[in-house]
C-alpha cells in the first residue's frame, strides 16, 4: 500500500526490466491474466489498483478520473520511475491518456487498448454505449466478440468475488456516470502527448467502436492504430496471442 | 390521524405485456394517446377536488418516463390544487431533491404553492426510485447525500430573510441565494421524507423534525422501522417524536360489502401487478448497498419491494396491512390494528385508485372511507408540540423518559 495524496493505493510489482505501468480496466480482469506473467519476464510490471478497487481506498478527494491520473503521476514520482511504458485498458486507457496529457516527463511509450475518456461525436451521438441501460447479457455481447470467451460468469461468482465486482462497478459509476465515461477537455489535450503511442482496438468492440479508436489515434501525434480481429472490448482476453504480437511489435 | 387521498395518475392502456420489456424508462410515448390522457389528467385532479369536499387531504407524487405515473411534474398538479381546493392539506411526496439540478427553483415553487393555498403545503423530498436515475442522469452512488444537501439548501433559502447568502456545497453552488416569496407557513412548511429499510436515514429525517413516510410496507417491517427510529431518538436522549412524524401508505378500498371491497381492491392492485421493468433499471450500481448489489449481480436478489410483495397472495397483503379493504368497520379495524402493530403513525395516505378504475367507483370508495371510517380515526395518534429539529425542541424541555403517552392508542384497542 502506497500513500498518495489522501488515498492509500495497492500496488503490485512483478518482474525485472524497464518499468511498465499497467492500468487495469473497469472490469479488473488483468490482475489474473497470464499476460501479467508474460510481461513480467521482460519488464518490471507495476500495477496499481485504482482508488476504491482492490484494497485501495477511495477518499472524498477523488471525484473523477482527472483526480486518479494525478495520483498515478505521484506514484511515478514516488518510485522515481523513468522511461516508463504505460499500458492502459479501457478505463485504464483513459487514465493513461490523462496522465500523458499532463506530463510525459517520466514516460517513454504509451499503449491505449480500447480506451475510454473522450467524446468525438455530436450531442445526439452515443459515442460510448450505455452499459447501465442494458441487461448483463447485452453488455457482455457488446464487450465480447464471442460472449462465451468472457472468463467471468456472474452467477458463478463466490460471495467475496461478487462483492469485489460490485464494489468495482460502484466506484466506476461514481467516477464515470457524468460526463459519461469521458472528460470533455481531454480531446483538446491529446495533442500534448509527445511519446510514441500505439492504439489497439478489438475489431468487434460494441462498447466503443473501432471508429472511435481511430479518432483517438488521429488526435495523438504519430500514433499507430492496430485492430485485433475476432475480439471485442477486451482483445487481450479474447485474442491474447494476437494482442501480445501487436504489443511486442510496438515495444521492441 | 390525518387521512390523504392518493392516485399515481396511471396510464392504464398498455399493450399486451409480452409486447414491451418495461413500463418504466424505455416504454415509447407512442403508447400514450393524448386524446384519452387529457381526460385522465382532469379525472385525477377531480378525484382530489372530491377529496377536498369530503374532508380528505391530497397527496401527489411524481415519476418520469413511465406509464405508472403521468405526473412528471408534481408541483404543477399541486399548484392547480392549491388554487382549486379549499381545505385539504396538500402533500407532495415528493420533490426528487436528489436529482434536481436546481433545488432553489423547487424552494420557489413550494413557497408559491404554500402562499396560494394559504399555508396548506406538506412538503416532501425524496431520493427517488432507481428508475429515476435514467431520466435524471443523476449519479446513483451520490443520491443519498445529494438529497440532504438539496434539502439543507432549500430550508436555508426558506428561512433566510435578510438578503442573499452564499452556498458552495459538494454539488450545489449558489453565490447569491435570496428566495422570493418566503413560505406562508412560518418558519417553513412541514417537511416529509420517504424511506425504505435504511434506519439511519429514517432516524436522521425524524430527528431533523421531518415526517417520515413509508409506502406499501408489511406491518412487521413498518414496526421495525418506526420503533427503530423511536429507539434511536431515546438513545440520543432526544424528545420522543409524536405519531405525526410518521406516515404510511397502503392500498385502500372501502365497500358497502366485503365482496364489493374485494373487487375494488383488485383494481387498485393494478399498481402492484403492473410493474414490469427490466432488472437493471431497478439496480444501477451504487443505488443499493454493496452487498445487495453483489447479490443482484449473481442473480440472488431481483430487487424491488413491489416485486417481492407481488409474489405473495392477496391474503398476505391484507394480513400485513399492505392492502386495507372491506366494509367501513373492517377498514377501521385494520387501520387500528396497523396503528398498534406499527408503533403508531399520524398520517394515513390511502391509495384509493389505480389502473383503469373508473371515477364513480373511486369516488364511492373515497366517500365511504371519508364518511364512515375517517371520523373514527380522528383522535388516533399523538401530535407534535414543537417544530424543527428534535434537538432544538429539547432545549428547555425535559428529555424523553422513554415511554410515550399514547392515550389515543389505548382508545383504539
Amino acid at each position: 500500500m502506497v500513500a498518495l495524496q489522501e488515498a492509500k493505493i495497492e500496488v503490485e510489482r512483478r518482474g525485472r526490466g524497464k518499468p511498465l505501468l499497467l492500468l487495469q480496466g473497469e472490469d479488473a480482469y488483468e490482475a489474473t491474466l497470464p499476460l501479467l506473467d508474460t510481461l513480467a519476464k521482460r519488464y518490471e510490471v507495476i500495477m496499481p489498483w485504482p482508488p476504491g478497487f482492490g484494497r485501495s481506498t477511495l477518499p472524498e478527494s477523488v471525484r473523477n478520473i482527472d483526480d486518479v491520473s494525478y495520483i498515478y503521476l505521484d506514484l511515478l514520482d514516488k518510485y522515481d520511475l523513468k522511461n516508463v511504458t504505460v499500458l492502459g485498458f479501457s478505463l485504464g486507457g483513459w487514465i493513461a491518456a490523462e496522465m500523458a496529457t499532463k506530463s510525459c516527463t517520466r514516460l517513454s511509450r504509451l499503449v491505449l487498448v480500447d480506451a475510454l475518456g473522450v467524446k468525438f461525436g455530436g450531442k445526439f451521438d452515443r459515442d460510448i454505449e450505455d452499459i447501465y441501460f442494458h441487461g448483463f447479457d447485452k453488455v457482455k455481447a457488446l464487450k465480447f466478440s464471442d460472449p462465451a470467451r468472457d472468463p467471468r460468469v456472474l452467477t458463478e461468482l463466490s460471495d467475496t468475488e461478487a462483492l469485489s465486482v460490485a464494489r468495482h462497478r460502484e466506484v466506476t459509476a461514481k467516477l464515470c456516470w457524468q460526463p459519461y465515461f469521458h472528460n470533455p477537455s481531454l480531446k483538446y489535450r491529446l495533442g500534448r502527448i509527445d511519446v510514441p503511442t500505439l492504439v489497439i482496438w478489438g475489431a468487434n468492440d460494441g462498447f466503443v467502436k473501432p471508429a472511435y479508436g481511430r479518432a483517438y489515434a488521429r488526435r495523438i501525434r504519430g500514433a499507430r492504430f492496430n485492430t485485433i480481429p475476432k475480439a471485442g472490448h477486451l482483445p487481450h482476453v479474447e485474442q491474447p496471442e494476437a494482442f501480445l504480437r501487436a504489443l511486442q511489435g510496438f515495444l521492441r | 390521524m390525518e387521512c390523504y387521498h392518493f392516485t399515481e395518475f396511471p396510464w392504464p392502456h398498455l399493450p399486451p405485456e409480452d409486447q414491451y420489456t418495461s413500463m418504466r424508462v424505455n416504454l415509447p410515448s407512442r403508447v400514450y394517446d393524448p386524446r384519452i390522457g387529457a381526460d385522465l389528467y382532469n379525472m385525477y385532479l377531480d378525484q382530489h377536488m372530491v377529496a377536498d369536499e369530503l374532508g380528505l387531504h391530497c397527496m401527489v407524487n411524481e415519476h418520469h418516463q413511465t406509464a405508472t405515473c403521468l405526473n412528471p411534474a408534481a408541483p404543477l398538479s399541486l399548484a392547480i390544487l392549491a388554487r382549486q381546493t379549499k381545505k385539504a392539506r396538500l402533500c407532495i411526496l415528493g420533490n426528487p431533491a436528489a436529482n434536481l439540478l436546481d433545488p432553489i427553483r423547487c424552494a420557489e415553487e413550494m413557497a408559491m404553492i404554500d402562499n396560494i393555498s394559504y399555508g396548506r403545503l406538506e412538503c416532501g423530498f425524496v431520493r427517488g426510485v432507481p428508475y429515476e436515475l435514467f431520466a435524471s442522469n443523476a449519479n446513483p452512488t451520490e443520491t443519498s447525500e445529494r438529497l440532504w444537501e438539496s434539502v439543507e439548501l432549500i430550508i436555508k433559502a426558506w428561512t433566510s430573510h435578510d438578503g442573499p447568502f452564499n452556498y458552495e456545497g459538494k454539488w450545489l453552488h449558489k453565490r447569491q441565494v435570496n428566495v422570493w416569496p418566503r413560505p406562508y407557513q412560518q418558519p417553513y412548511p412541514r417537511v416529509w421524507m420517504t424511506g425504505g429499510s435504511d434506519l439511519d436515514h429514517a432516524t436522521r429525517a425524524v430527528q431533523a423534525g421531518f415526517t417520515f413516510a413509508m409506502f406499501l410496507t408489511p406491518a412487521d417491517k413498518l414496526a421495525e422501522m418506526f420503533n427503530g427510529v423511536r429507539d434511536n431518538c431515546r438513545k440520543a436522549r432526544l424528545p420522543a417524536p409524536a405519531d405525526d412524524q410518521f406516515a404510511f401508505m397502503p392500498l385502500v378500498f372501502t365497500g358497502e360489502t366485503e365482496e364489493e371491497a374485494r373487487k375494488g381492491i383488485e383494481q387498485v392492485f393494478w399498481y402492484v401487478t403492473h410493474n414490469k421493468a427490466e432488472a437493471q433499471f431497478r439496480a444501477p450500481p451504487g443505488y443499493v448497498q454493496t452487498h445487495l448489489y453483489a447479490n443482484f449481480l449473481t442473480g440472488k436478489f431481483s430487487g424491488g419491494r413491489t416485486d417481492a410483495i407481488r409474489r405473495q397472495g392477496m391474503e398476505y397483503f391484507r394480513d400485513n396491512h399492505v392492502a386495507i379493504y372491506g366494509t367501513p368497520d373492517q377498514v377501521y379495524e385494520q387501520i387500528a390494528s396497523l396503528y398498534r402493530r406499527s408503533g403508531g403513525f399520524g398520517h394515513f395516505i390511502a391509495m384509493q385508485h389505480s389502473g383503469s378504475m373508473d371515477f364513480r367507483t373511486t369516488v364511492k370508495s373515497m366517500t365511504l372511507f371519508a364518511k364512515e371510517v375517517m371520523p373514527r380515526l380522528k383522535d388516533l395518534g399523538t401530535k407534535s408540540d414543537g417544530f424543527g429539529p428534535l434537538a432544538e425542541r429539547a432545549k428547555g424541555k425535559k428529555v424523553a423518559a422513554g415511554a410515550k403517552a399514547r392515550p389515543a392508542a389505548q382508545a383504539a384497542e
